[in-house]
């Protein structure tokens, strides 16, 4: 599904050269629930969005289904983003002058659907989030467990192959985390590749496999132990 | 490109931001707004200008006055009185003048068609005089130098004349009565001042043997050709030497013969309206150029201000493409309706003025040439557009994640 090879990525502020990713080698196949862990610094975001194509990189390689994500035209990743890629944020990121239904069915609009279809599509997926009520509201109205349950179906609606999320826990209390991640665990198992960018272990706990960084290299790779979850 | 869709994006983004989306469209449609009203005075001081102007513009004017100062054994206040001999001898003066008339007003003279009445000027005139007032036949003909010879009782009547006693019914061949005498109406004339229509036109000669003494003249008058105002002012004072001769008053006497030069003022006029004329076309250019300025400000303050939501657009598959044209299509929308809206105020604040504001000698009609109104607020949508473009394409082609990191 997705292949990485050799990758390197710096950030240039100036006369300054910050090496955030020095060579990074990971496969993920389809259907995987992963999380990548490391401290703040560590380059983890970075990595999760080159694999989202909002960001470039340097050199090695970077594949999706053995197609090269190199140098790409933006109007191509464009496609990418909308059709292979699902995006959540710790931010949310919604547009604050569109309702819940309208935010959800945006990635619709950008693949040519009707409004009409595009906002019944919308309510099935806040429907399955248990925000139908809710999907006349605007984000300013709701809250932030609501807020990233919306765009969890924002990212959803386009039926992507791949789900990232960076820290999407991160501004939420632990249960509504747990509730997030409920979803993003049912979400993998209808066999969607999904990413999580965590720093919090009992968030990477729940997921299949465990990719810590360290100063932008995988320093370790390991399955969590399910009983150290439930002890 | 403008499906029913992207319309209906457009149309709730600009509902949802009413403040942001007004302050563009005031700065368009005030700065249109303005041109309008600047452009309308301007057109309505010129029309002032040139209602003064209803005369050929080379024609010359003089007639006796009284004479100041005391010359030759006469003493001074004597009146200087013109007569047929005098057309003659300025005739044989000069070969360039056309239109050589002799003139005499019998001002207030009542003139009847069956029972309706009004009380006119009827001018005394040769031919010539009426291509000096430029007047304009709509019916009939104009005097002619037969009706001259043969002392016709004819009238030519103006515009007024026709509508104040003849109503709706056809003048042409129809006797009047002027000052108890009847004449018959040959031709109908309109003039672009519209009080000089309040008037009649009758052959000189009938008129010096019925109503005044004969050969007595008012005036004279004539068109120059091609002279300039110069060699106009030149002829005048070649006429003043002669009658001073044959009058016997000081040549230097300024008030013993009264002259007007039409050349002279138009000339004077013509520079006055000139001079307005710039001076519209810079404040004109001033006040497009603010305009454009505000929108290009605010088009550029909509980019910033919205460059995470392009950010987010682009991370769930928004190509730069419809980025850019979402910015344009809405800078576009603004401005042409604001623009639209300006100059609609912007003429109906003119009507409002032209109809409450008595149409005097230096202002009247003020409208606005349609055609550069709209030309000002084409520019401004597309200088709008163009100031969208540029910082548009900009963030649509910034990596997303750092248009996301954008507060």
């Amino acid at each position: 599904m997705i292949r990485i090879e050799k990758l390197h990525k710096s950030y240039v502020n100036g006369n300054n050269r910050l090496h955030v990713l020095k060579g990074i080698d990971l496969n993920i196949e389809s259907g995987e629930l992963i999380s990548i862990m490391g401290s703040s610094g560590s380059g983890k975001s970075t990595l999760l969005n080159v694999i989202g194509i909002l960001d470039s990189y340097d050199s090695g390689d970077y594949y999706i289904d053995d197609t090269l994500i190199k140098n790409m035209s933006e109007t191509k990743a464009a496609w990418y983003r909308n059709k292979m890629i699902g995006f959540v944020f710790q931010s949310f990121n919604l547009i604050a002058f569109k309702n819940a239904m309208e935010n959800v069915a945006l990635p619709l609009y950008y693949q040519g659907v009707s409004r009409k279809r595009r906002n019944i599509i919308a309510q099935e997926y806040l429907e399955r989030m248990g925000l139908l009520e809710w999907a006349e509201h605007l984000p300013s109205e709701l809250s932030g467990g609501q807020k990233q349950r919306v765009a969890i179906a924002r990212a959803m609606i386009s039926k992507p192959k791949i789900i990232l999320a960076d820290e999407p826990t991160g501004a939420l209390d632990t249960q509504t985390s747990y509730e997030v991640m409920d979803i993003f665990q049912e979400v993998n198992k209808e066999g969607m590749t999904v990413i999580i960018v965590t720093h919090e272990k009992d968030i990477s706990e729940r997921t299949d496999r465990i990719i810590r960084l360290t100063d932008g290299i995988i320093d370790r790779e390991y399955k969590p132990k399910k009983e150290a979850h439930y002890a | 490109m403008l499906d029913l869709d992207q319309w209906h994006e457009i149309l709730s983004t600009i509902r949802k931001n009413k403040l942001r989306t007004f302050l563009t469209g005031f700065s368009v449609a005030w700065g249109i707004f303005m041109l309008v009203i600047l452009l309308g005075s301007g057109n309505g001081l010129a029309k002032g200008i040139i209602y003064n102007f209803s005369d050929a513009k080379n024609s010359v004017w003089m007639g006796g006055g009284q004479t100041s100062t005391a010359y030759g054994g006469f003493n001074a206040g004597r009146r200087i009185e013109l007569t047929n001999e005098d057309v003659t001898l300025v005739d044989k003066m000069f070969d360039d003048i056309d239109n050589l008339s002799g003139r005499y007003g019998i001002w207030g003279s009542l003139v009847s068609y069956k029972n309706n009445y009004g009380e006119f000027d009827v001018q005394a005139i040769h031919p010539g005089h009426q291509n000096t007032e430029a007047v304009k036949l709509i019916n009939g003909r104009l005097l002619n130098n037969l009706d001259i010879k043969q002392y016709r009782k004819v009238a030519v009547i103006g515009k007024r004349v026709k509508d104040q006693i003849f109503k709706d019914e056809d003048p042409i061949g129809k006797y009047i009565i002027v000052r108890g005498i009847p004449f018959q109406v040959v031709g109908v004339f309109d003039d672009i001042h519209e009080g000089e229509t309040e008037r009649l036109y009758i052959p000189i000669s009938l008129a010096q043997k019925t109503f005044i003494s004969k050969n007595r003249i008012g005036s004279i008058s004539f068109t120059t050709g091609d002279a300039t105002v110069k060699e106009a002012e030149q002829m005048i004072e070649e006429i003043k030497t002669k009658m001073s001769r044959k009058y016997n008053f000081d040549p230097e006497d300024t008030r013993a013969m009264w002259s007007w030069n039409a050349l002279e003022n138009y000339q004077q006029m013509q520079a006055l309206f000139k001079g307005i004329n710039i001076f519209v076309l810079i404040i004109g250019i001033f006040t497009i150029i603010a305009g454009i300025m505000g929108v290009s400000n605010i088009m550029l303050i909509v980019v910033k201000e919205r460059t995470k939501e392009m950010g987010i657009r682009k991370a769930i598959g928004a190509r730069p493409s419809s980025i850019i044209w979402m910015i344009l299509q809405e800078s576009i929308l603004i401005t042409s309706i604001a623009g639209y809206l300006g100059l609609v105020l912007g003429v109906i604040l003119l009507e409002v003025v032209a109809k409450a504001m008595p149409a005097s000698d230096f202002f009247r009609n003020p409208g606005v040439n349609f055609n550069v109104a709209i030309g000002a607020t084409v520019m401004i949508v597309i200088a709008g557009a163009v100031a969208g473009y540029i910082p548009a394409k900009k963030a649509a082609n910034i990596q997303p994640v750092v248009a996301l990191h954008d507060e």
